[in-house]
């Protein structure tokens, strides 16, 4: 399709992790995370349903996109998944270990092996730390003793990331750096324990446009280099096509559709699905002289979801009796399509 | 239908006093907007877009170094007011803006209903009946329900909020409204819901636009005409049309490749480099270091070259 996934079978594919790549690193099964509401301060008062059952595996050296919009519950998973939440039901199991069970030592080496990229790097890099700081904090935490080899991998990591020359960059301040920059040194710290997995929230939203297919490159090329598995949350469908094969879509604490993005974008299946791809818009000045369709409403809250399918409130293609009733299952109307709706039963 | 120009800007300056020096933010900016169009200001951060929004709206700073050129509104120039004749007769009545977050500026104390009819109030000099009674039609307009105006902002969504900014530019009944990154904070669905707001004000209120982002694909949604800026200066200005389909200046067309397309097999490109330093900039082509055109002639200053109503500032096009 393009260059940055055809690097992904070419160049120097590791052997063993060739051989892991039908194994699953991280399986997500039917997890719920509820946040527990209480009224002044005690009492209870319901519960805000972020994830709601969403179950996937990723494996070895594989990428997966999250697709949802704000409040549907994808920083809740992802927070899970870096174990920052306690799952409310449902098991997360990394590499056959299940993350419920760990503690304290075991959870710190857990936590080294999955690298984290946040969404605002201003907000994400401590203000008062140089880069060089920054980036030692982790190994320091991570028992690195040696102060030579934590020098040697820092700027192996910032090498990767195509911050050079190296001594330009490690005695400045956070705020003396570009948006660009300072997600490199973001992604430079999420390196640096060398994980299997890296989660990347919005990597590029808050980057401007012309840096960000350079960020989403860079990405790209650490994941073929070093056999990474990525999570990559987005709200932003037109980059994911760069970046992702396998994508799903979340929709008020659930997964709604799951497929490969190209057959999404060619045959979206759920009505919000269609609803994203349809407010997307591609530069074209045709565009000013035509309304968009947007579905009418808003995402429901949490606390109390419709009953039945969660979108159906809004869906243009609305059964009574059954949307409004029924919680659709996933239904596979095309191989490796699955998609929640009950137009496909 | 006969286009008549509603704004017209010569030569506008604006520098900043800044420890190392002047920085000089808008560096000699000329375009017009017809009246019912919208111009997109489009750029990177840091290009100065910013600075322009706040140099035609006046609202400036205290460490303005240069404040010069013409604005021409209606055929006034309006740098010759006082800064309290603009203040009265300029700023809310012919132009109000809707600044970058504005949907998180909202007063987390007063009712959204009340801060919307305050502009009103205060400048069209209504009473707080009929600046309600305003507020209410805006509030139609831009699709927020009646039942929101006892709310508090706290209570809205992103998008509901940023239709009460919008509301509230509008509430003077202004000719136009200048705005910077409206959806850039906002999802898909609230963006695409944004820009169907603005298209209908536009066609319902005859409303004139300048949008300032760095998002070119949800630019196109409202663009009537495109005025590119980089480095303080604008290098292309033409109608949307054209631009879309045919970028002239080398940058333009790098921006464009740039964006990642939802459909077509285009590969995203990405610009090398940064752009230079608003202290002291280069002499000559300001884009020149980063440009795969580049020649010798581009340490000139180069021309703004007029081609068919579209303007580009660069050595390529000189015939």
């Amino acid at each position: 399709m393009n260059a940055i996934s055809g690097t992904a079978q070419g160049g120097a594919a590791v052997n063993s992790a060739e051989r892991r790549h039908d194994e699953v690193l991280l399986s997500v099964q039917d997890l719920h995370v509820w946040f527990e509401l209480r009224r002044f301060g005690f009492g209870h008062a319901g519960y805000v349903r972020a994830v709601d059952g969403v179950t996937f595996d990723l494996h070895y050296s594989e990428t997966i996109a999250i697709v949802g919009e704000s409040g549907c519950g994808k920083s809740s998973l992802m927070k899970t998944i870096l174990a920052l939440h306690r799952p409310t039901k449902g098991d997360i199991l990394f590499e056959n270990r299940n993350l419920n069970a760990l503690k304290g030592p075991e959870l710190r080496e857990y936590r080294s092996q999955v690298g984290y990229v946040q969404q605002d790097p201003y907000g994400a890099l401590a203000p008062f730390m140089t880069v060089q700081r920054i980036l030692e904090e982790p190994m320091i935490i991570n028992g690195i003793k040696d102060k030579a080899e934590r020098e040697a991998r820092l700027r192996n990591a910032m090498e990767e990331v195509k911050m050079s020359p190296v001594d330009d960059f490690l005695q400045k301040f956070p705020h003396m750096l570009s948006g660009g920059q300072q997600q490199r040194v973001v992604i430079a710290r999420a390196m640096l324990l060398e994980p299997k997995l890296i989660v990347a929230d919005e990597p590029v939203s808050m980057l401007d446009a012309s840096v960000r297919v350079e960020i989403l490159k860079l990405l790209r090329a650490l994941q073929d280099k070093h056999n990474l598995a990525v999570i990559y949350i987005t709200h932003d469908l037109s980059t994911v096509r760069y970046f992702s094969e396998r994508v799903f879509v979340m929709y008020a604490g659930q997964a709604v559709e799951k497929s490969l993005i190209n057959d999404l974008i060619r045959n979206p299946l759920h009505p919000y699905t269609m609803a994203l791809l349809a407010a997307t818009s591609d530069p074209d000045a045709d565009n000013a002289t035509r309304f968009r369709d947007v579905p009418p409403g808003e995402p429901p809250s949490l606390v109390k979801p419709p009953k039945g399918c969660r979108f159906h409130p809004r869906c243009p293609h609305m059964i009574k009796d059954l949307c409004d009733a029924e919680e659709p299952p996933h239904f596979e109307p095309e191989p490796q399509h699955l998609v929640a709706c009950w137009l496909y039963r | 239908m006969p286009e008549t120009t509603l704004l017209h800007i010569e030569d506008l300056q604006l520098f900043f006093r800044a420890g190392k020096g002047v920085v000089r933010a808008v560096d000699g900016v000329n375009f017009d907007l017809n009246a019912n169009q919208a111009v997109v200001v489009l750029g990177e951060s840091g290009c100065g877009k910013t600075s322009l929004a706040k140099a035609i709206l006046r609202l400036l700073p205290r460490n303005v170094d240069t404040y010069d050129g013409k604005i021409y509104l209606h055929d006034q120039n309006v740098m010759e007011l006082s800064d309290e004749e603009y203040r009265r007769q300029v700023r809310w009545l012919k132009m109000s803006m809707v600044p970058q977050a504005a949907m998180n500026a909202l007063n987390p104390v007063l009712k959204v209903g009340d801060q919307v009819a305050e502009p009103a109030m205060i400048h069209n000099a209504m009473d707080k009946e009929m600046a309600l009674g305003q507020a209410r039609k805006m509030f139609q307009h831009v699709g927020v329900p009646l039942d929101f105006l006892n709310r508090y902002a706290f209570e809205l969504s992103g998008g509901m909020r940023q239709r009460v900014a919008i509301a509230m530019s509008l509430v003077t009944a202004p000719d136009l409204i200048v705005l910077d990154e409206p959806t850039s904070a906002l999802d898909v669905l609230t963006q695409a819901n944004i820009f169907n707001v603005l298209k209908r004000i536009k066609s319902e209120l005859g409303m004139s636009f300048i949008l300032i982002t760095h998002d070119i694909a949800t630019s196109s949604e409202l663009a009537d005409s495109v005025a590119v800026m980089y480095a303080g200066q604008i290098v292309e200005t033409s109608d949307a049309h054209r631009f879309f389909h045919e970028p002239l200046h080398p940058y333009s067309g790098k921006l464009m490749d740039s964006v990642p397309r939802l459909r077509g097999t285009q590969e995203p490109d990405f610009i090398v480099g940064q752009p230079p330093s608003l202290i002291n900039p280069p002499t000559g082509c300001r884009f020149r270091d980063r440009c795969p055109h580049a020649f010798g002639r581009c340490a000139e200053e180069p021309p703004t070259i007029r081609q068919d109503g579209r303007t580009v500032k660069c050595w390529l096009h000189v015939a």
